[in-house]
């Protein structure tokens, strides 16, 4: 164990550069963030990750966001493990109608101010799940949602671009 | 006809590949469960149509499979589960989607007709039965546990970490859990409905996010399941491209799953070092593949895209670092005590049960379940390549981390195999038009355990019924009994050790 924590200390870090927040994901968010929100959370987020009902393709580049070469928690960014800890919900899948009532209490849950991230293909408009008996279809027909992420799963750079772009309106750095 | 000659049957199936399908009457269907109860036949799966019922076995160390099938001309079908558990969730589904009843030959076998997919939530019922007959679904009743201190610990669908949604309902005596029962289904999308009446490329589209984990092993058995009923040969260089994928996303997930487990065990320095290899293999994948996740590459006929130019040199280091720095982490491992301390003789799964369920994937090989689908069924190209499959019989988290291990090891091998074998040339075979109703069905081996897929088309080359059946249905049961008597603060490493699909068993 030691021998491989010296190295990993010697190496030099594989924590990449950050991308450059999304400016479509900018203009999105533009009239949705007020500067009450701004003060009071300065460049922190906390995030509550639901998967209403996704393949779990997303989840496994949520993943991806904490390993070292994206490093999400170095941008002040942090999964949490309950709504109640949350500034931010990040919500993949197509909604299905078996989840719509879990994400309904996840989303009160959460306390004020808060933001709606979501991510993937499915979570914009029900995806190729669309149209299903088992799907509400597009997360912000059930909650009101503040940004969207394409992709299908959308890649972690993807994911960063649009939580930082999320991050410097909330933050006030722009 | 090897296990339909001890079926009695009305007919088999002309037109279904590559084993062979038969209509059988109530007599044989009580045969097949018979064999099912003694464990001479192995249920491979079980689905329903509007008005029939079908059961896909195995023969017991043989490569022999047969499909029966029930004509359900009352709407009831002889019940499986009763005698045999392994069908119980397969059989509330099929009453969930098509109504269908099953039927019970004594009292005290009563089937278990509680919902399974069905939250009451979707605004019809029976969806895939063609019928508007309404249900009244109650409020879930889970089975007790009585006895003294005994209390109940809810968890769910929304959980701690960043996993897919589900129930569990913990019975609980202080820290040691006396009984815990799932309740799923929270991720149904509906996918066999919306198969019905895709064209083929819609339809595989579907395959591959049925669990976005397995999204290479479903498009590959899905292929193949359309490629064996229309009877077409897919070029050999499409074949090994296949496997390339399939056996680079069994890396990526088993290296995702052993840092993962370390974690759950607190951990963290093996999950930081196995979520680099993860993501270099993510990246070589993109590399050669053009998707991290290789979506949507494998198509019916062969691969929709070749390797890119600089896919195999990246997949050549991606190789050498994995032979650099995966030893020194299996001896990490090996040699941390506290670690082990935490995986060795917990979350025990019996042989029995895994036998019985016929469990894939390292949960049944971990119990001595000596079943891999590329080599049992020696589908192509694995007939071609040298492997092994390795198998342990100590049933714990340990044991499954162990087959991980080596698993890692053979995929890395497989790699290198199908690298310095690839020959060159076409890459898909065109589809025929128009032969006619067919029908086809198809296991691959996907990282947690093999995926079916059976599939019927029409003249026009669209999905009539396509059933896709998760390793995980016959894994999840088995999570239930490894946690009884171990401490609800290491459910999180068993459930973590088993690694089920929840999407790809709610479908």
């Amino acid at each position: 164990m030691r021998r491989i924590l010296i190295e990993s200390l010697t190496h030099g870090s594989l924590t990449e550069p950050a991308p450059a927040p999304d400016e479509a994901a900018l203009a999105e968010l533009a009239t949705k963030v007020d500067r009450a929100a701004k003060a009071r959370l300065g460049r922190s987020l906390a995030i509550r990750e639901v998967d209403a009902g996704s393949c779990n393709g997303c989840e496994l580049e949520i993943h991806a966001l904490s390993n070292a070469f994206y490093d999400i928690e170095r941008f002040g960014l942090r999964f949490v493990a309950s709504p109640r800890h949350a500034d931010v919900l990040l919500v993949t899948g197509p909604v299905t109608k078996n989840m719509r009532q879990a994400l309904e209490r996840t989303y009160n849950a959460t306390p004020d101010p808060k933001w709606v991230v979501a991510a993937g293909n499915c979570a914009i408009d029900g995806g190729i799940f669309r149209g299903s008996y088992a799907c509400a279809g597009a997360v912000s027909e059930t909650i009101p949602v503040d940004l969207h992420i394409k992709g299908c799963p959308p890649s972690p750079t993807d994911l960063l671009r649009g939580l930082l772009a999320l991050l410097e309106h909330v933050g006030g750095k722009r | 006809m090897g296990i339909l000659d001890g079926i009695p049957h009305v007919h088999a199936v002309s037109s279904h590949r590559p084993w062979p399908r038969a209509l059988v009457t109530e007599a044989g269907w009580q045969v097949a469960i018979d064999r099912l109860v003694e464990g001479s036949l192995t249920l491979l799966g079980f689905w329903g149509e509007p008005t029939a019922v079908h059961m896909a076995m195995l023969e017991a160390g043989s490569a022999e499979i047969a499909v029966v099938t029930y004509a359900c001309a009352a709407g009831t079908f002889p019940g499986v589960a009763g005698r045999h558990p392994p069908a119980l969730r397969l059989e509330r589904t099929i009453h969930d989607l098509f109504g269908l009843v099953p039927t019970a030959a004594a009292d005290d076998l009563r089937p278990d007709l509680r919902p399974w997919l069905d939250h009451g939530a979707w605004g019809k019922s029976y969806p895939l039965s063609g019928s508007n007959a309404a249900r009244h679904v109650q409020p879930y009743q889970f089975l007790p546990a009585e006895g003294e201190a005994l209390h109940q610990v809810a968890v769910g669908p929304v959980h701690a970490g960043i996993i897919e949604p589900g129930h569990f309902r913990f019975t609980a005596n202080g820290e040691h859990v006396v009984r815990l029962e799932q309740w799923l289904g929270y991720t149904h999308k509906g996918i066999e409905q919306l198969m019905q009446g895709a064209d083929l490329e819609a339809a595989a589209r579907l395959a591959n996010r049925t669990s976005g984990d397995s999204a290479v092993a479903y498009a590959f058995a899905f292929a193949r399941a359309a490629e064996v009923a229309l009877d077409i040969e897919v070029p050999r260089r499409a074949n090994y491209l296949r496997a390339l994928m399939a056996e680079l996303e069994r890396l990526a997930n088993h290296f995702g799953d052993i840092g993962a487990i370390c974690n759950d065990a607190s951990f963290a320095l093996m999950h930081a070092q196995t979520g680099i290899l993860r993501e270099r293999t993510l990246r070589a994948a993109d590399a050669a593949f053009g998707h991290r996740l290789m979506m949507d590459a494998v198509v019916p006929g062969g691969v929709a895209r070749d390797i890119a130019p600089d896919g195999i040199p990246a997949l050549r280091t991606l190789l050498a670092e994995i032979e650099k720095v995966f030893p020194r982490l299996i001896e990490l491992y090996d040699n941390t005590a506290s670690l082990q301390d935490r995986t060795v003789t917990t979350g025990i799964v019996k042989a029995e049960y895994a036998r019985q369920f016929g469990a894939g994937g390292y949960v049944g090989r971990a119990s001595g379940r000596n079943f891999d689908a590329r080599r049992n069924l020696a589908y192509a190209p694995y007939d071609h390549l040298s492997f092994e499959v390795p198998v342990l019989e100590a049933g714990d988290v340990n044991a499954r981390i162990w087959i991980r291990i080596r698993e890692v090891e053979q995929s890395v091998g497989l790699i290198a195999q199908i690298l310095d074998l690839m020959v060159p040339g076409e890459i898909r075979s065109t589809l025929p038009a128009g032969r006619g109703a067919c029908e086809g069905l198809a296991l691959t081996e996907a990282f947690r355990g093999d995926v079916l897929v059976w599939l019927r088309l029409d003249g026009e080359l669209r999905v009539e019924r396509c059933h896709l059946r998760d390793a995980s249905w016959f894994q999840w049961p088995l999570l239930e009994t490894a946690i009884e008597g171990n401490i609800i603060a290491d459910f999180p490493l068993c459930n973590k050790s088993f690694n089920c699909s929840y999407s790809g068993a709610d479908l």
